[in-house]
């Protein structure tokens, strides 16, 4: 048989005439038909008899007051506790205001931001913002409400005064006060109509928190839990008369910082009143124990709905308490950066350790006088004490012998000029200059006195504290940089980086940092009894001499100060860098780093009393 | 004598007003007035409030097309089905191709302006070419060679009509050539290996359903309160409208289900639904009951059909639209899967009320040659 038989062919006529006369034809068949059509006419009549007549005072019932109900079950945050489980950020259980969209009369709408002191546009735009979303997903208007609008919810959500509002059970979250880790932790928010377009947000709703800066953004999906719904009929009184699903939610997972709560605070009292910056590693893993801001801002204040007035105000504050200094602000680092260049210059053999430089204060390259801090001068001066000096004759003449392309490699290998990859949102690159780096950013050559610049850590050179205290720990630390982190037992996205440097150079320049703290160097205020704390000051200028000068800004404009230390002098346990804004002179910042160290070895001694023996006989029982 | 002039001078000699089918017109015309009145209901004061409007206008239209289609010799149209049924794919796959796309489905072809679905003239195609393949038969039941066959021209068009996507347009395919295999008969066992065949396909299907969308719709079938917010959602406010029509209904426009617009795609799929909560279930038994009473007509032309080509034909329309109305009318109350096809003659929408017509339009041919066999 072919596909498409032609109708026409005369054997199908004679063997069975087309369009025959065949009355009979399938009669029986025809009949069974009519009695399946009979059953369909059946089946569909007793299916609309049992609604509309059996049931259908319960179908009536539902009707009268339609509907479907959803209430949000919120799923509670993680916790955010230290290093040694001592909770930072927790939740608190609270009372949200709903209203339901299917229900609303538009009338009513002012009367209840009136009862619950919401603004009636920022109310309707709100409603606005759910259009898309089904009606009968109720909208979040109130969060946190006082007892106050909970009593006008409670009396007023009968049918007969305003049957579209809702009392659920949600929980919010609480900060530290004073701002305490403010800028680590970040804070929570709506997730706004901008951050919904976005493609990394596509999973979340309007109205959903999630973490908006710090570890409540970076590490938002484990903390953020599954919310819950509970589906249901309701009738008018809100009375629930079917449940349709409910669904539990599921709480956000903790979250154990590498911070330690006493190294922090008192990072935080020694910054007090201060704009600058606080970083604290452990440089054996690249543990954060400690990271401060300042200025900074109540977290707080977000995680209730925040009004736009304060938005506002924390905005346009021209001291910038949202900027986290810590790993956001890209300063020069002045003197800070000399141990690098020191054991740059030693490890790539252009300076020998006994190589000494004549210091008579100044320095005259082609035409330019590039001056000492000391306008007298150091005399003949050799490492250990150029760094306990901060001598920047010195490393003018190291800088030179050693070139940029050399110090580039070594600035690198100490994690400049690129992200450290902490777990935070935010970090700046800083900026490692090299030639092509110039030619990208400035189409111009290199040329000696920019090298002459940075071999101080002046010029195109530019850090982040926490950059600085991750450099110099791995240089303590014998060449090994351990990428800094934030949480316990999560991966980091950069692998710690091994140089293999000759431990006698990384003992000369860590002797430098010794002498610059124990042995009448430009940081004596760090030196502490009994703990060989290291470190390097640093003073940065913003602007040239002259121009300071030129434009009567002597005094106004105030250099930055920076201390990077860390002690013990071998083995170090813990790396500080410290930025005071307009701090002056680099010793203001040293005081910082040591009171951190000296609260994380007097936490130490606190774990292992040592009791002396004579003692310890006097008091044991006889 | 009429019959002898037929016989002489051929069956389309005599055509006359009487010889129309006028009891099936005026049961198919109070349907659709019926509807129109239903969709107004439905939609005034909404955007869509000129439906109403546009579906009279659909029933002239039909009407018009009916009383053309009843003219045109169905034995003529069979002679075209190899031609018509290359048309009909060719015309799918335009659609595939460039159809204009609504809601994600690809099921409209705009033809100077107004949009239609060719799947829905395809299906009458479809009901032409099971009569034509059938009555061609050589063995006394249908045979699997033939029945591999005839399945397997009507696959085609299902394929792609389900890849627009519409599995409901696509299953009212089949109703014609279950007809048809009705009609010719089949050995129990094949009629035994079918089904089984047809269940591992459904099996094979719901495990491999790459969408999840029809076993979605499956399972909200099952169980409405699965997820209120999908499909469930409809069915949920659809049976609760249904319900509060309780005997004698809201009355017109008084539906406060319908009214209050808890139904979703009310004028269209779910107008039964906004039906039955305005005119209750006496509404509902005087509707099935007018639906019953064209169906049989529909059967009856099918008896009195002059040849096997015209019984396949009748009962292919009949079938097929006892499956839009089963469907239909099931899935509002929950007794059906949620598919998306329309009800006859009621739902708005132009192409499905005018392919309706043409269908009855068939019947009417099919009756007009009663006496000339």
């Amino acid at each position: 048989m072919t596909l498409f038989p032609s109708p026409r062919k005369p054997e199908h006529l004679t063997e069975r005439p087309l369009f025959a006369d065949d009355k009979k034809f399938a009669e029986a068949q025809i009949t069974v038909f009519h009695w399946i059509m009979v059953v369909v006419f059946f089946f569909l009549a007793t299916g609309y008899w049992s609604i509309q007549v059996a049931d259908s005072e319960y179908y009536q019932e539902l009707a009268h007051s339609n509907t479907v109900r959803s209430l949000p079950l919120p799923a509670a945050r993680g916790r955010i506790v230290d290093r040694e489980g001592r909770v930072i950020v927790d939740n608190l259980s609270s009372f949200s205001c709903l209203l339901s969209r299917e229900r609303l009369k538009d009338e009513n709408l002012p009367l209840i931001a009136q009862g619950l002191n919401l603004d009636l546009q920022d109310l309707q735009d709100r409603l606005h913002r759910f259009r898309k979303q089904a009606r009968y997903v109720p909208v979040i208007i109130k969060e946190h409400l006082t007892p106050a609008d909970v009593a006008f919810v409670e009396s007023n959500r009968h049918a007969d005064m305003f049957p579209e509002i809702e009392l659920i059970h949600s929980v919010r979250r609480v900060y530290p006060k004073e701002s305490f880790l403010a800028h680590v932790l970040g804070y929570v928010g709506e997730a706004s109509e901008a951050e919904l377009d976005r493609p990394e947000y596509a999973a979340f709703k309007p109205g959903d928190t999630i973490g908006k800066d710090g570890i409540e953004r970076y590490y938002n999906d484990s903390l953020m839990g599954k919310d819950g719904q509970r589906v249901s009929l309701v009738n008018n009184r809100g009375k629930e008369l079917q449940l349709l699903k409910n669904e539990e939610p599921t709480a956000g997972k903790p979250l154990k910082l590498t911070v330690d709560l006493d190294l922090q605070a008192v990072a935080e009292l020694t910054l007090q009143g201060k704009r600058g910056a606080v970083v604290a590693l452990d440089p054996r893993n690249g543990d954060v124990l400690a990271m401060v801001s300042r200025p900074a801002y109540d977290p707080n204040k977000f995680s209730t709905r925040i009004s736009s007035a304060d938005w506002k105000a924390i905005l346009e504050d021209p001291e910038t308490p949202m900027f986290n200094r810590a790993l956001q602000s890209r300063l020069s680092p002045g003197s800070a950066i000399k141990p690098l260049v020191a054991l740059a210059a030693l490890e790539e053999g252009v300076i020998s350790p006994d190589y000494s430089a004549q210091c008579s204060g100044h320095f005259f390259y082609v035409d330019h006088d590039f001056k000492c801090h000391a306008r007298s001068g150091h005399g003949r001066i050799g490492l250990r004490y150029a760094l306990a000096q901060s001598c920047d004759i010195f490393f003018y003449n190291v800088g030179l012998l050693l070139g940029i392309d050399k110090l580039s490699k070594w600035g690198e290998m100490a994690g400049l000029g690129r992200r450290t990859g902490i777990d935070l949102p935010g970090e700046s690159t800083g900026d490692m200059p090299s030639r092509p780096w110039k030619m990208q950013k400035l189409r111009q050559g290199w040329l000696h006195g920019d090298m002459i610049n940075v071999s101080i850590g002046q010029g195109y050179l530019t850090t982040t504290p926490l950059q600085l205290a991750h450099a110099i720990g791995g240089i303590a630390s014998g060449g090994v940089w351990n990428p800094p982190h934030m949480v316990v037992g999560e991966a980091t996205k950069e692998k710690p980086r091994v140089a293999k440097v000759n431990l006698d150079n990384v003992q000369r320049v860590i002797g430098g940092m010794y002498a610059v703290v124990n042995q009448g160097g430009t940081a004596t205020e760090a030196w502490l009894p009994g703990i060989e704390v290291c470190g390097k000051t640093g003073t940065s200028q913003l602007i040239s001499n002259e121009t300071l000068k030129r434009r009567n800004l002597t005094g106004i404009v105030k250099d930055n100060a920076w201390f990077a230390g860390f002690a013990p002098r071998s083995n170090p346990e813990i790396v500080v860098a410290a930025l005071i804004e307009g701090g002056e002179h680099g010793d203001r910042a040293s005081i910082i780093a040591r009171d951190v160290i000296k609260a994380y070895f007097d936490k130490k001694a606190r774990a292992k009393p040592v009791v002396p023996v004579s003692v310890a006989a006097a008091v044991a029982p006889k | 004598m009429i019959i002898a002039v037929g016989r002489r001078t051929g069956i389309s000699a005599v055509r006359s007003l009487r010889d129309l089918d006028w009891p099936l017109m005026l049961t198919a015309l109070i349907i659709a007035l019926m509807g129109g009145l239903q969709i107004y209901s439905a939609t005034h004061g909404t955007k869509l409030e000129s439906a109403w409007w546009k579906h009279m206008v659909n029933i002239l239209v039909g009407i018009a097309l009916m009383l053309i289609f009843s003219r045109v010799n169905y034995h003529t149209l069979l002679g075209q089905v190899p031609y018509l049924y290359g048309i009909s794919l060719f015309l799918l796959a335009v659609t595939l191709l460039f159809g204009k796309k609504i809601l994600g489905a690809r099921r409209w072809l705009v033809v100077g302006g107004q949009s239609v679905q060719v799947s829905e003239f395809v299906k009458i195609v479809l009901i032409l070419l099971v009569a034509w393949y059938l009555v061609e038969l050589r063995t006394k039941r249908l045979e699997l060679p033939d029945l591999f066959k005839l399945t397997g021209l009507l696959l085609i068009p299902f394929l792609l009509v389900r890849k627009q996507p519409d599995m409901g347009t696509a299953l009212t395919f089949l109703p014609a050539l279950a007809a048809g295999i009705l009609l010719v008969g089949m050995r129990w066992q094949y009629v035994v290996a079918v089904c089984g065949v047809i269940l591992v396909l459904l099996g094979a299907f719901w495990f491999f359903d790459a969408e999840g969308y029809q076993k979605d719709r499956i399972l909200t079938f099952v169980d409405p309160g699965r997820d209120p917010q999908g499909k469930g959602y409809q069915v949920l406010q659809s049976r609760i409208a249904v319900g509060n029509g309780g005997l004698w209904g809201q009355g017109v426009t008084r539906g406060s289900q319908t009214q209050l617009r808890f139904l979703p795609i009310a004028p269209t799929d779910f107008i039964f639904s906004t039906f039955a909560e305005e005119h209750g279930f006496v509404g509902v038994i005087i509707a099935l009951g007018l639906y019953y009473l064209l169906l049989v007509q529909i059967v009856q032309n099918g008896q009195t059909a002059p040849d096997r080509a015209g019984t396949i034909i009748c009962i292919g329309v009949a079938a097929t639209l006892l499956f839009h109305l089963l469907v239909n009318v099931g899935m509002v109350i929950n007794r059906m899967p949620v598919v998306g096809i329309p009800l006859p003659l009621m739902s708005y929408g132009g192409t499905s009320t005018l392919s309706v017509f043409v269908m009855l339009g068939l019947v009417m041919n099919v009756r007009s040659q009663r006496l000339f066999s």
